[in-house]
């Protein structure tokens, strides 16, 4: 058995512009569960990192009591198994389960891949990637329902898979030139519910520094 | 599944559950009796990560190399194969089966790897998973067709070579005819 407090050791390789990154310290911090970060620059990648997470060598990389976990959904679901009683985060029914993996598999193939092709492209190969992330966010919408989060009362998987994004969107409307609330109305009311969250609110960087980032980065790579 | 239009998708009591990864997670959840996934939380994260590695990089980057490639492109995509195949390897060189001695989650995911590409090395003629290079997962292939569920369950491999190969033709001639 994995012992509960004093002893532990959790160590989160970051990177904080990655909002694969603030998945996992959103969910520690939802937990209660202390940890701490190591920023990692990604075009200088540290030893450490190279030793944890040798296949992708990307962060986030949790490590727990000096066990490597890479890929940010199977961290979700492996600080939800190791600390099971505070904020759980995934369902105890197997159905409702599949539903939540689902739609976590689906903000990742679906709209975190069309927001990467968004901000650095333009004409038509934008247009095609503003359609797709659009229509993406639009089927996830639904699921909101009554809400005010995605299974309802309780802040969950879903959320967490999402909400870092929140902190690109203002990059994305600006890069993309179109306004995401206008589209879904819904999700943003989602996003501000969810800001107010401690949790969020310490994760997630503003989202004017995001941009700034992007456009720094669009100008390196010249692509303005 | 109205949202991506595919198969596979389990139907139990009327609920759908799409996705072959979760489908089997669903399995393993409802039919506790006998577990595909590892107990121990830290060996279930590695299996959901070995299990997304095989089917988003392996299977991708080998269908590429030797199925929708030719030329130049071919080669750099036979090299991401063979990286790819490579942690395969090492992951297999510590145990005989992914699931260590018993067939789990991992292994079932990993079908792709011991029946399409060999499917598809006979159909295309270009071969990536060689004893040679890859000892370890060659043995963990031949070892996987031969169980009884696998042949009761899986197409048989002479079908499905013929199917790629014709299908490899078509591309051929429509391409020849542009």
């Amino acid at each position: 058995e994995k012992n509960m407090g004093g002893g532990e050791e959790v160590v989160v390789l970051d990177f904080w512009r990655s909002p694969y990154a603030m998945r996992v310290k959103v969910a520690l911090e939802e937990k209660g569960v202390k940890y701490v970060t190591k920023e990692e620059d990604l075009g200088n990648k540290s030893p450490l990192l190279l030793e944890m997470n040798p296949v992708h060598k990307l962060t986030p990389v949790l490590i727990h009591n000096g066990n490597p976990i890479s890929e940010s959904l199977v961290i979700l679901q492996y600080i939800d198994e190791v600390w099971p009683h505070s904020s759980p985060l995934l369902p105890s029914d197997p159905y409702l389960r599949s539903r939540v993996r689902f739609w976590g598999d689906f903000v990742d193939k679906k709209i975190y891949a069309a927001a990467k092709k968004l901000w650095p492209a333009k004409g038509e190969e934008q247009e095609t990637a503003k359609r797709e992330f659009i229509e993406s966010l639009k089927l996830l919408e639904e699921e909101l329902k009554d809400g005010p989060f995605f299974k309802g009362d309780k802040f969950g998987y879903v959320d967490v898979a999402l909400v870092p994004l929140t902190s690109w969107f203002y990059a994305l409307e600006m890069c993309g030139n179109f306004s995401i609330e206008a589209h879904c109305p819904k999700i943003i009311a989602w996003a501000k519910t969810c800001q107010q969250r401690e949790s969020v609110a310490k994760s997630l960087p503003h989202p004017h520094k995001i941009y700034d980032y992007v456009l720094e980065l669009k100008k390196r790579l010249g692509l303005e | 599944n109205p949202v991506h239009k595919k198969v596979p998708v389990l139907v139990h009591n009327d609920k759908s559950i799409v996705e072959s990864q979760i489908i089997l997670e669903y399995i393993d959840e409802t039919w506790p009796g006998h577990p595909i996934m590892p107990q121990d939380p830290y060996d279930r994260a590695m299996a959901r990560f070995w299990a997304n590695f095989i089917d988003d990089k392996c299977l991708t980057s080998t269908w590429k190399a030797l199925f929708w490639t030719r030329g130049e492109e071919q080669r750099k995509a036979l090299e991401e194969a063979e990286e790819n195949l490579g942690f395969m390897e090492k992951e297999l060189e510590k145990k005989k089966l992914f699931g260590g001695e018993n067939f789990g989650f991992v292994d079932m995911v990993a079908n792709s790897i011991a029946i399409w590409v060999a499917a598809l090395q006979e159909a295309t003629g270009k071969v990536v998973l060689t004893e040679e290079k890859y000892p370890c997962a060659f043995k963990w292939a031949q070892e996987y067709t031969c169980r009884n569920i696998i042949k009761e369950t899986s197409p048989p491999r002479d079908h499905l070579a013929a199917f790629y190969k014709a299908r490899m033709e078509m591309m051929e001639a429509m391409k020849d005819s542009k």
